[in-house]
């Protein structure tokens, strides 16, 4: 029999973002993080996708799992926050955002295969961060998700602390991301930060030579 | 770096007829665990935790998973107690032999090769994930690390076992080159708690021995000693 293969695998593997997502909350906002790669089986289709994704001005996704059931949630929930905004004339809660992406992952769950993190700023709790993996929702202090998550639990158990300025934040946030995009392979490219607070909402990447090396590199 | 990353298997079982014994005495004795292994000048420090899981029952919660393999070469053990433990005594025999042929005392790197040579010869009957470590005159402290498979690879700080997966961003931000003895006890010390806490499959104490031309020394950290993080 000859072994060679019909097709290209990333032609009928699925897409996904094997990835590494991570937001923070600080006092008086969040920083949220995510990597760039999107895969296809062994083939990397995108190598600079931006997995933060906007729910509103001040209410991010951060997107991984399947990309499609991560995108078309963050889609559909960017437009009923949209109404639900203009039916209450004001800015949406972060925990609105969060139940919204909760009811889909939870209706859904044996369909879709997709974890959000939803991080924001709203007037009436300041920065806040909600994982809604499985379709729970929990407010956290900080979360992270994705494949590449696993491998760096212990390095986050070890260095949060309470109280860490919006500076240490993004530096938590950068270091984390380097760390697991340097152990897992469906997590690399750049960097993207995005920090939200009362004032500002601040896109931010970091390309691959600026991100922090370590002991093996 | 391959790892031997280790999930338990728990076997789905449909047949009633195993109402009359119970779920975890059918499921295989598993180290799902946490070892660790540290180079420092002078010596190596090594570390693991003390579960050892029947399915989801814990058949031994103080195991010692470091195993003296000569007098100044440990292994810590993860994956199959009983694969490990009869490659570790067979190497043991073969070290010891080989040892008395020599009139000296084995090389770290000579207990890893026949450590190597028995996990891929048989690799698909075994499940073991080794982390051979010690002392020996000609090169000092060493940890070479034998996942599942039979890879054998020499490196200057290592993990192992199920809870491992969680502890590698810990590992590579908080290991220098250079580190001291008490620094590399402080790393593992933290690096195994933070494991343990996460992963199901580790838990009880931390066991620990150092290794150095001065001879092996021993110790164990209870639970409530263990370090405290935030988050917990």
């Amino acid at each position: 029999m000859l072994g060679e293969e019909a097709e290209p695998q990333w032609i009928s593997e699925e897409v996904k973002t094997g990835t590494t997502i991570i937001a923070i909350e600080f006092n008086g906002g969040v920083v949220l993080g995510s990597d760039s790669r999107v895969s296809a089986g062994d083939s990397v289709v995108n190598r600079v996708m931006n997995k933060l994704s906007p729910l509103h001005d001040k209410i991010y996704c951060a997107l991984s799992g399947s990309a499609a059931d991560a995108q078309t949630i963050a889609e559909m929930v960017n437009y009923q926050l949209d109404v639900h905004s203009l039916e209450i004339d004001e800015d949406p809660q972060v925990r609105s955002a969060a139940t919204l992406v909760k009811n889909i992952s939870y209706k859904y769950k044996e369909e879709l295969s997709a974890h959000l993190i939803v991080a924001g700023w709203d007037r009436r709790d300041g920065g806040q961060v909600f994982a809604t993996l499985g379709g729970l929702l929990t407010r956290q202090p900080f979360a992270i998700g994705g494949s590449g998550s696993s491998y760096v639990y212990g390095f986050v158990d070890a260095e949060y602390r309470r109280g860490m300025t919006k500076e240490e934040c993004q530096k938590f946030v950068v270091n984390t991301l380097a760390l697991a995009m340097n152990r897992d392979g469906s997590s690399g490219g750049v960097a993207y930060i995005v920090t939200i607070d009362e004032h500002s909402t601040d896109e931010k990447v970091i390309l691959g030579n600026d991100l922090p090396t370590f002991f093996d590199q | 770096m391959a790892a031997a990353s280790m999930m338990p298997i728990f076997s789905q079982n449909v047949s009633s007829n195993s109402d009359l014994v119970p779920e975890w005495s059918r499921q295989e004795v598993s180290t799902g665990t946490t070892i660790m292994a540290v180079e420092y000048d002078g010596g190596v420090v090594v570390g693991a935790d003390s579960r050892t899981t029947t399915g989801a029952y814990i058949a031994n919660r103080v195991t010692d998973k470091l195993t003296r393999i000569h007098d100044r070469i440990y292994c810590c053990r993860s994956g199959s107690a009983a694969d490990t433990q009869a490659i570790a005594e067979v190497v043991s025999y073969q070290l010891g032999f080989h040892s008395i042929e020599l009139d000296e005392p084995p090389l770290v790197e000579t207990a890893a090769h026949l450590f190597r040579a028995s996990c891929y010869r048989y690799r698909e009957e075994l499940m073991a994930g080794i982390l051979v470590a010690g002392w020996d005159r000609r090169k000092g402290g060493q940890v070479y690390c034998v996942p599942i498979g039979g890879m054998l690879v020499r490196q200057p700080v290592s993990v192992g076992g199920s809870g491992s997966s969680y502890i590698y961003g810990f590992m590579d931000s908080n290991y220098k080159p250079g580190l001291s003895k008490d620094q590399c006890l402080d790393l593992t010390t933290k690096a195994l708690t933070l494991a343990m806490e996460r992963d199901g499959s580790s838990g009880g104490v931390v066991r620990l021995a150092t290794i150095s031309e001065d001879g092996v020394e021993r110790r164990v950290i209870l639970g409530d000693q263990l370090p405290k993080f935030s988050t917990h």
